[in-house]
């Protein structure tokens, strides 16, 4: 909640100003009553019909004075608790934008995606619901106990008397619900991911006949939150009737006790019946302020959870080092590196590349090919070892310089949903001419020309309006577009063909000839012909050096050779 | 991995996908009546509740009258005391019954929602196991969820609230205009003004107000979704250092949804004040006519006291009418969703005649197939071929080419258009899915594993698997040292974010899943292309051996390892282009042959 205040802080003004404007609107509210007393108590007995007019009419004044300052008042509220979330989820998305690939990590992304959507969410319906109802309720109550007190204090006594009761059992209800609503969910996050589990695995439930024991997991999980829920509910239910039926008796023995006031003089009849009126809005505010609790409970677990992102920690720093000048464009010296910090993911890379030339990396599932990509990109920073690019080591270079030096296609990159230019431009403010060029490049001018509106054409969320092969071009032409000094291929060439795989990297080397590309590959064929290749195992490099030099210096190489091409046509 | 288009859904043309709709509209008088066969579950527990409403409401209702009638026993030294404690005990009374009665209501809704919505998701989710997997293939996964979860909450929630509520309104307004004739019939008259006013004003601000949470609750979802969307690519954002203009993109879609909901709760915020502007109005008009009343001797004050607080109970209801019409609204939008999913139609039943496919020896012959996804578009045309027993049927082709539809076709994931499939000479829609799927191995390439531990996932397709046939299977798929090296071994949990474990690794457990099925045929989807090749090629090895002297179809981008097939079927854009063996095709140098030396072409 602190960081919460900080924004509330800045419309701290505005929001006394709507508390004092709302304190206004229930004081016309509570007074109104008070002038059914006085009409009954003091004007009745003389019979002036002037004068029940007159008080009728001021009556009638109250209630326009009520209804404008409340609806002023809470359109204040919604409109400041509005500005407050813009901010709030601006902030948010900036910092998950920018936030270290590590605290990514630590979160996962679903959850930064609801903490972004539905928790704040919660909170702009906090902010919203305490500003009108959270101030109204207590003015109502304080109020109504004030205006009570003035027209009788005993009898007040005798009806604040059964607050206290109320209090402590909204204080148990809620402290025993709150576990057991926090267990149902739970449960159903359970219930969604085994649905979720048989949407995406049909195939596989269908083909091995699951489909009964798929249904029994469901049932039984179905049942255990039927089960939650109704437990929750019975415990909730008690708060109502409760609350009524204790203030209910106060005023039962309101009567009572007024009854021997009126008895010996102390009181009029008048007061009492304006009393029962006070006492409705007493009953009405205690019931919304237990809602109150309800709505601020789950908007304060909200607003922790955003916090925890907000709080976190923001890119890696920039360290000066000095330049070293150097014949090679990037450079990797003796890089360690582990994700966890427990086993080493990467061990003692090295590697050196000039301008223009071509790295190639291959090797199995989980070796470190995507990791070195990381690194370079400094997603994260390597344990020990140093990455340089033109000498420079790339701690020392800000992240709005080091970036634009690469072009990256990662594995299983991603398409939004917008037109195909858009998914280029990525909004870097590129040429017509950069992407039309990067298109034909990337081996989809033919393909984008031949779809309706061509780069106009809106693509659906993760492309799946276009095939696999179609949209490995797209993002290679984004990659491409900006002309980078740098470019990285993540195995994503995979969906191509070999016809096409091979044209792409043809007319990468005539059209850049001075662009220096690391390429990671399954496919012997697509890097065979790289300057240098690395062939890595579980983080270790086995087997480094060109095409020949691997088929006689490195078995693994050998052995995946020979697999791929048959043994035929390979040296 | 998990994307549920990714399989079948590439071979369908997307102008065909229609997300987020599911079979036609049903009409509001047919939701009700599905919605009561539901209810209707459980008469006895409605039959209560109502009986409990009544009663309670009645009994809170004497509530007034009852202080009124004791207040004016009271006279400055000359109360009636024994009338006072009279009414005081009968409201005390009164009082307790309804509390009790009331919480006894909500135990009884609270129950009858729990079945209901148990019932509803248990409905929803028999149906999602009876229908094709050509439904899953147009319809998003987090679409059909919602169902499950957030729409069945809403219609459960409305029907245990909103149907309390009217049931209660409706007492409570025939109750208090009772007392009110009662009492003062004149006073009345009161409300000939203000009661059309409120009914004008409720009707009039539901209306306009209705587009406006529409608009609210798409501007949030648009947001949400390019939120989802930009968070799910953020690695490729900060790649291309393209932060601030997707920030300020956001920030676009996000003062949209604020104004959106602003709006909305800026006008809705007029209903509460409005109401109660109306309620007053009416209290300075009983005070004024009541003191004229009294003036004029028609009246005590104790009655007068009565009638205000029967008309503050009166008007509540008439007011929180349009609130409970707005939440109806919703429920029934829900319902309908929910409906029409659980009315979509299943798989077609077995033929009554079906028989169970057994001891399959493992020939297949396909004759004069004709397939298309949507009627318009046949794709496969006049198909035919005729694996014997031990063949190798290779499935090739670039992406797109609708490999994975020779899969539909076989396992009866999508039925044929014409023409005929037989499995040892007996056609496979004379026998039932069960046992036809049961027949083949399959193994895909979106790897499946659900939460559970690693033995559950294995094991999952034999049932009564021993350890020691999963171990074998992982020791075949070349996963048992690795699975000896989690720290609980085959009982570590996969879960859904599970880091411990790899994209090949997944693929090796559904090859260990595989290993165990003892079945005639198998079925290959680019299974292996996440593993490397050493790995893919010792499973191979494996593989080879397990289904020695079987059927197997495999579908594979890498050449080498499919040149010994028996038949390759070559596809484009969703035909079967070539047919033969690797020799024959090279030699006809046609489509195939280009795909096979342009892997060794170099730049």
């Amino acid at each position: 909640m602190k960081k919460l205040l900080e924004y509330i802080k800045p419309y701290f003004g505005v929001m006394l100003f709507g508390l004092f404007v709302k304190f206004a609107a229930a004081m016309l509210d509570l007074l109104i009553p008070f002038v059914l007393e006085k009409i009954l108590d003091d004007v009745v007995p003389t019979g002036d019909k002037v004068k029940v007019f007159t008080w009728g009419g001021i009556m009638v004044a109250f209630a326009v004075a009520s209804v404008v300052t409340n609806v002023y008042a809470n359109r204040l509220a919604t409109r400041t608790s509005g500005k407050i979330t813009l901010k709030l989820r601006h902030d948010l998305f900036a910092k998950i934008s920018y936030l270290s690939a590590e605290d990514t990590d630590k979160f996962t992304i679903p959850s930064l995606i609801s903490r972004l959507t539905t928790d704040t969410y919660n909170i702009n319906q906090m902010l919203t619901r305490t500003q009108r109802l959270g101030i109204r309720g207590p003015i109502l109550l304080i109020g109504g106990i004030i205006i009570t007190l003035t027209l009788d204090p005993i009898l007040t006594l005798v009806l604040a008397g059964s607050l206290p009761i109320i209090a402590i059992t909204v204080y148990f209800v809620t402290k025993i619900s709150v576990p057991i609503y926090t267990s149902c969910q739970r449960i159903l996050d359970r219930l969604v991911c085994v649905v979720q589990e048989n949407i995406t695995g049909v195939r596989v439930i269908k083909a091995l006949s699951k489909t009964e024991y798929e249904k029994k997991r469901f049932f039984a999980v179905n049942e255990k939150m039927a089960k939650e829920e109704e437990r929750a509910g019975f415990v909730m239910a008690i708060t109502n009737p409760t609350a009524s039926l204790v203030l209910n008796i106060g005023m039962t023995l309101v009567i009572i006790v007024g009854a021997f006031r009126v008895n010996s003089g102390l009181t009029e009849t008048g007061k009492i019946i304006a009393f029962m009126s006070y006492f409705t809005i007493i009953l009405n505010a205690m019931l919304g302020i237990t809602r109150i609790f309800i709505v601020c409970s789950k908007g304060a677990a909200s607003a922790a959870r955003v916090e925890e992102v907000l709080n976190a920690n923001e890119g890696l720093p920039i360290t000066e080092f000095e330049a070293a000048d150097s014949p090679y464009h990037i450079e990797m010296e003796n890089v360690s590196f582990s994700y966890n910090k427990i086993e080493n993911n990467l061990t003692d890379i090295n590697f050196k590349l000039r301008r223009g030339e071509t790295l190639g990396i291959i090797g199995s599932t989980g070796s470190g090919k995507s990791t070195i990509v990381n690194l370079l990109i400094r997603f994260y920073d390597p344990d020990s070892g140093t990455i340089r690019i033109s000498g420079r080591d790339i701690r020392s270079i800000p992240r709005s310089e080091l970036c634009p030096m690469f072009g990256i296609a990662f594995q299983n990159d991603f398409i939004m949903a917008d037109s195909i230019r858009e998914n280029i431009d990525y909004g870097r403010m590129l040429s017509d001419g950069d992407i039309a060029h990067a298109l034909k490049l990337a081996q989809a001018e033919e393909f984008v020309n031949a779809t309706e509106g061509r780069t106009e054409h809106q693509l659906s969320a993760r492309g799946t309006n276009i095939s696999g092969g179609q949209k490995q071009r797209l993002i290679i032409a984004r990659a491409l577009a900006a002309r980078p000094e740098i470019l990285i291929l993540d195995d994503s060439s995979s969906a191509l063909d070999y016809k096409t795989d091979a044209s792409l990297r043809k007319a990468l080397h005539n059209a850049f000839p001075d662009m220096t590309s690391v390429i990671i590959a399954q496919r012997i064929s697509s890097i065979m012909n790289a300057n240098h290749i690395l062939v890595l195992d579980d983080g270790h490099i086995i087997g480094s050096g060109t095409h020949e030099e691997l088929l006689r210096s490195c078995p693994t190489y050998m052995s995946i050779a020979e697999t791929q091409m048959g043994g035929e046509r390979y040296a | 991995m998990r994307n549920p288009t990714s399989m079948g859904g590439r071979d369908i043309n997307p102008n065909d996908i229609k997300q987020g709709a599911f079979a036609k509209r049903p009409a509001k008088k047919y939701i009700m009546k599905r919605l009561w066969k539901y209810l209707g579950r459980w008469k006895l527990i409605i039959a209560l509740s109502l009986l409990f409403v009544f009663a309670s409401n009645i009994l809170a209702l004497f509530g007034p009258d009852l202080s009124g009638k004791a207040i004016d026993a009271m006279l400055p030294g000359g109360t009636d005391f024994g009338t006072v404690f009279h009414y005081a005990w009968i409201m005390i009374a009164c009082y307790a019954a309804s509390g009790i009665l009331s919480y006894l209501l909500s135990v009884l809704m609270t129950r009858l929602s729990k079945n209901v919505t148990a019932a509803m998701r248990r409905d929803v989710f028999e149906r999602l196991s009876a229908l094709p997997v050509s439904f899953f293939d147009k319809h998003q996964a987090g679409d059909i969820i919602s169902v499950i979860s957030y729409d069945i909450d809403t219609v459960n929630t409305s029907l245990s609230n909103d149907l309390l509520q009217i049931a209660k309104s409706a007492i409570t307004v025939i109750g208090s205009i009772a007392m009110m004739l009662i009492i003062a019939p004149k006073l009345m008259l009161v409300f000939l003004i203000t009661v059309p006013a409120s009914l004008l004003f409720t009707r009039y601000t539901s209306r306009k107000v209705r587009p406006m949470y529409r608009k609210r609750s798409a501007k949030l979802g648009a947001m949400n979704g390019f939120a989802e969307e930009m968070i799910g690519g953020q690695k490729t954002t900060r790649a291309l250092n393209a932060e601030d203009s997707i920030i300020s993109r956001f920030d676009v879609k996000n003062a949209e949804a604020v104004e959106a909901y602003t709006d909305a709760e800026c006008f809705a915020t007029l209903m509460g004040p409005s109401v109660n502007f109306i309620n007053n109005i009416s209290l300075a008009l009983v005070s004024v006519f009541g003191a004229l009343m009294f003036i004029a001797g028609q009246i005590t004050p104790g009655q007068i006291g009565s009638f205000v607080l029967y008309s503050r109970k009166f008007s509540g209801p008439i007011n929180e009418a349009a609130n409970i019409f707005g939440e109806l609204q919703s429920a029934f939008a829900a319902a309908e969703r929910v409906f029409r999913l659980i009315d979509e139609l299943p798989e077609k039943p077995d033929a009554a005649d079906a028989g169970v496919l057994r001891d399959v020896y493992g020939d297949v012959l396909i004759k004069d197939v004709e397939f298309g996804y949507v009627p318009e578009r046949t794709i496969i045309k006049n198909f035919n071929l005729d694996a014997k027993k031990g063949n190798l049927i290779a499935i090739v082709g670039p992406t797109g080419a609708g490999k994975t539809t020779i899969i539909n076709l076989l396992m009866r994931f999508y039925d044929v258009d014409k023409g005929e499939i037989c499995i040892d000479g007996t056609n496979i829609y004379n026998v039932t899915r069960d046992s036809l799927r049961r027949a083949y191995t399959m193994v895909l390439q979106d790897t499946w594993l659900f939460s559970g531990t690693i033995f559950d996932n294995i094991a999952y397709g034999k049932e009564g698997a021993t350890m020691d046939e999963v171990v074998a299977a992982a020791k075949a798929a070349r996963m048992h040292s690795f699975i000896m090296r989690l720290p609980d071994g085959y009982n570590t949990v996969l879960s859904d974010n599970a880091t411990n474990i790899s994209k090949g690794q997944k693929q090796l457990l559904t090859i260990a899943r595989a290993m165990l099925l003892d079945s005639e045929m198998l079925i290959l989807d680019e299974a292996t292309s996440n593993v490397d090749t050493q790995t893919e090629r010792l499973i191979q090895a494996a593989m080879r051996k397990l289904m020695q002297d079987r059927t197997c179809f495999v579908i594979a981008h890498r050449l080498s390892t499919i040149s010994n097939a028996d038949l390759i079927l070559v596809m484009k854009d969703g035909n079967i282009i070539e047919q033969g063996t690797h020799e024959q095709l090279l030699e006809k140098k046609g489509f195939y042959s280009e795909l096979y030396y342009s892997q060794f072409e170099t730049y």
